[in-house]
């Protein structure tokens, strides 16, 4: 052990290659990198551009951290590394933080996007002003069927508009042909211009279209007369608000929404901070707390009866056949593992069909409410896992038990013990120092074991009398995804978040104690 | 009492012992077997909906494994789904068996600053699992879906890279683990005959740890595959779900009159996982008890 510890201090096992050794090497590695940068930095501008900040900050970190490692001699090793950890950062670490930091906002329905994509929104709308300017106007079709507009103002000028392109004036246009006695051209290279029986059929395509650019773009108003529209809401940064230039009305910047003084609000809002408001909702408002309680509560029993349901089974099962001369006993412990080999999505969706009242096999013979009943459905997802789970226990149990000495028990027999003792003395405690670890392990697997919840009922029977969308079977988990994703309701992914956060201490909890338990944490220290 | 009927009353005992003991594995097997067969007996009734007490139905034949296949009633591209499952588990695999040994090799052959704590971060962060971070990934999904519509929310691409996300974690410990369990004058002398350290690691060491790159890709294709949550949130269209999400489908709609098909469809996506347990059923035994046995 000396030995291996001297030969570990210090630097790597053998020098790093020298630079000139590797030129062609070097060049492939820093042009790779220099195109990873271009289209890295390309992507975070456009996440800045597009409002999300942190998801830029994240990549931005991430592409620093991969620079470094392949710039630097001394990091070497890391490039091995490098790829792992940086889908690591970017899609685990980071979204969990984002979690983290959901739980304090409002995102959700009504506040889905960025603040700037928000205000660019509410800025592209426009409206036609009472004292717009003014156009007659003539209309024009290309070939293919796009409109254009010569617009003739009060003033004499005119101008050629296009959807989406800025207006030009009769010397821009290519192909001007002569022009009639009211100065509009007679033809436009690659248009046609429309006679009194085309405009009338065309007139509601026309009236739809904006034409010009898209601020101060031009509207068809009637058969002759088209206006310029004007831009509705302009954002004042200094004020934090939005202000209706139709009606001068100001709308302040409200909890992530444009909110007037007479409560008229704009859409859409935007995610804001709202500090613990979505923590305190959890545990004060009485319609979420109820379910709450209640979902948090079963969470933990089903969990717990789980473990110690396919514990029980698997044990006992483990225990029937550690004899030795039992026939067939390795071909009766390969079928006794099945249930663990099949997918788990498809075992839960068979049960649920062999719950089925109408045609399942034991529905048809015996249905005290398997999915309409909150206890029986309940009590049918634990049957159900227990089904799942028992063959896991058995093999772990029928290996631990292996492990026991023999000899423990000759000389408890010696001492009178009975089959009775020598189970509840000794190789029960000797076994949970063992399995101990891989049942919290399974605890906090069924924690959120979201699949056999969802399958089997989709959290139902539903709770009645609750704003949120909640099941009498839901287990955390499944819940938060309801609130994020599912049901007619609107997604809350604020409150979502602060629930996941809620799961995330409970099972951190669950799985420190359990590598404290293991000593693997020590064991990075320990070990090469 | 003499010494003969002793060991006559001990026969008698141990036959007893053993009675029981059969009987109580027979019921256990039968509890295990109960839904395989039951699902067995509803894919070959051709009356799909209704149960049918005998093993063998009455009339059966195979006409709900050619109905799914067929996708005859067109809500049911069961093809596409396994097509889709498939791919998104083998990519999913390929990936996370090289990142991961790479970063296993680094970790088990060199030294460097901050290889501790990084190891302990890795492990740390799968205390965190990825699962309760999904509104996060799917607005990460959402985002780039903007610029690259084929990681973007309801695409395969997009389902693998959240995968990746969790891809470090424990495999990484486990192949660690195997590394330094090889030698390591192995990758001294490759040294000395002059072998790069990629070398060393392509045409050395990948061979030798080839069981525990075996294991890791067949836990990660069982665990992707078998995943229903991500998979149900990120997919939206019928023709990019996996078959975990596909098969749910037949929850919601009118289950009794699909039962049948479903039953077909059940045991056939069950295929691709079966054969791997067959596989790696002794490896997996041993890995699983691993920490039982330790203590």
């Amino acid at each position: 052990m000396a030995a291996k510890t001297a030969r570990n201090e210090g630097g790597p096992l053998r020098p790093l290659s020298s630079l000139a050794n590797n030129l062609p090497a070097l060049l492939l590695r820093l042009g790779l990198l220099s195109l990873l940068d271009a289209w890295g930095i390309w992507l975070v501008y456009r996440f800045i551009f597009d409002g999300a900040g942190t998801l830029a900050a994240a990549l931005a970190i991430v592409l620093l951290f991969i620079n470094i490692v392949f710039l630097r001699g001394a990091a070497m090793p890391l490039r091995w590394i490098a790829p792992g950890l940086a889908f690591m950062l970017l899609l685990h670490i980071y979204p969990v933080l984002f979690t983290a930091y959901t739980a304090f906002t409002n995102y959700g329905d009504g506040h889905l996007i960025e603040k700037p994509l928000a205000i660019r929104q509410l800025e592209a709308q426009q409206y036609l002003p009472e004292n717009a300017q003014v156009f007659t106007w003539t209309g024009f079709r290309s070939a293919d069927g796009q409109y254009a507009l010569w617009l003739q103002g009060k003033d004499g000028v005119a101008y050629f508009a296009k959807p989406g392109e800025p207006f030009l004036s009769p010397g821009q246009v290519l192909g001007l042909g002569p022009l009639d006695e009211n100065n509009i051209p007679t033809t436009i290279a690659g248009y046609k211009r429309l006679g009194k029986k085309e405009l009338f059929k065309a007139l509601a395509d026309l009236q739809g279209q904006k034409f010009g650019p898209e601020i101060g773009a031009v509207q068809v108003k009637s058969l002759k007369e088209a206006a310029q529209l004007q831009q509705r809401y302009v954002y004042d940064a200094a004020a934090d608000a939005m202000i209706d230039q139709s009606t001068g009305k100001v709308y302040a910047s409200v909890d992530g929404t444009f909110t007037a003084a007479d409560g008229d609000i704009l859409r859409p809002g935007f995610p804001t901070s709202v500090g613990f408001l979505n923590f305190k909702r959890i545990f004060t408002s009485p319609q979420l707390r109820g379910p709450f309680i209640s979902i948090f509560v079963w969470t933990f029993s089903y969990a717990f009866f789980s473990v110690l349901l396919t514990f029980a089974l698997g044990l006992f099962l483990a225990l029937v056949l550690n004899t030795e001369d039992l026939p067939w006993r390795r071909p009766m412990r390969v079928l006794l593992i099945v249930p663990y080999a099949l997918p788990a999505f498809i075992s839960v969706l068979i049960w649920r069909g062999m719950f089925n009242p109408i045609l399942g096999i034991i529905g048809t013979t015996w249905n005290p409410g398997w999915f309409t009943d909150a206890l029986w459905a309940k009590i049918g997802i634990l049957i159900v896992n227990l089904w799942l789970g028992f063959p896991y226990m058995f093999l772990i149990t029928t290996g631990a038990l292996q492990a026991i000495p023999r000899d423990i028990y000759e000389a408890a027999i010696v001492d009178g013990a009975n089959g009775f003792n020598q189970f509840w003395r000794i190789t029960l405690p000797l076994l949970l120092i063992s399995v101990g670890p891989l049942l919290v392990g399974s605890f906090a697997f069924n924690f959120n074991n979201f699949t056999i919840i969802d399958l089997y009922n989709r959290g139902g029977p539903p709770m009645s009398g609750t704003p949120t969308p909640a099941g009498h079977t839901d287990i955390l988990i499944s819940y938060t995804y309801r609130l994020a994703f599912a049901g007619g309701r609107g997604a809350d992914y604020g409150l979502a978040s602060a629930i996941a956060i809620l799961i995330f201490i409970v099972v951190a909890a669950i799985t420190l104690f359990n590598f404290r338990y293991t000593g693997m944490l020590e064991e990075v220290s320990e070990n090469v | 009492m003499s010494s003969s009927t002793r060991i006559a009353s001990l026969r008698r005992q141990k036959r007893i012992s053993i009675a029981w003991r059969m009987a109580v594995s027979f019921l256990a097997i039968a509890f295990a077997l109960l839904p395989v067969i039951y699902i067995f007996s509803a894919s070959i009734n051709p009356a799909s909906s209704i149960a049918s007490r005998n093993l063998i139905p009455a009339g059966a034949n195979f006409d709900h494994y050619v109905q799914i296949l067929k996708n005859t009633d067109g809500n049911t591209p069961f093809l596409l789904w396994m097509r889709n499952s498939l791919f998104v588990s083998l990519t999913t695999s390929v990936l996370v068996v090289s990142i991961t040994s790479f970063a296993a090799y680094a970790f088990s052959r060199f030294r460097f600053r901050g290889r501790q704590p990084l190891l302990k971060t890795i492990l740390l962060a799968q205390v965190f699992p990825n699962i309760l971070a999904i509104v996060a990934l799917f607005l990460i999904l959402r985002q780039l879906g903007q610029y690259y519509p084929i990681v973007g929310i309801d695409s395969l691409g997009g389902l693998i890279l959240i995968y990746m996300g969790g891809a470090m974690g424990f495999n990484t410990w486990l192949m660690k683990g195997f590394f330094d369990s090889i030698p390591r004058d192995l990758d001294e002398s490759a040294h000395m005959d002059g072998a790069s350290s990629m070398q060393t690691f392509l045409y050395i060491i990948l061979p030798l740890v080839r069981p525990i790159l075996v294991v890791i890709f067949i836990l990660t294709f069982i665990g992707t595959y078998g995943d229903y949550l991500l998979a149900r949130v990120m997919l939206k269209d019928i023709n990019h779900f996996t078959l975990a999400v596909g098969l749910s489908l037949f929850v919601s709609g009118r289950f009794s009159q699909n039962w049948g098909p479903f039953a077909a469809g059940a045991l056939m996506a069950a295929i691709p996982t079966l054969i791997l347990f067959y596989f790696v059923q002794d490896q997996l035994q041993s890995g699983l008890t691993v920490g039982a046995v330790k203590g």
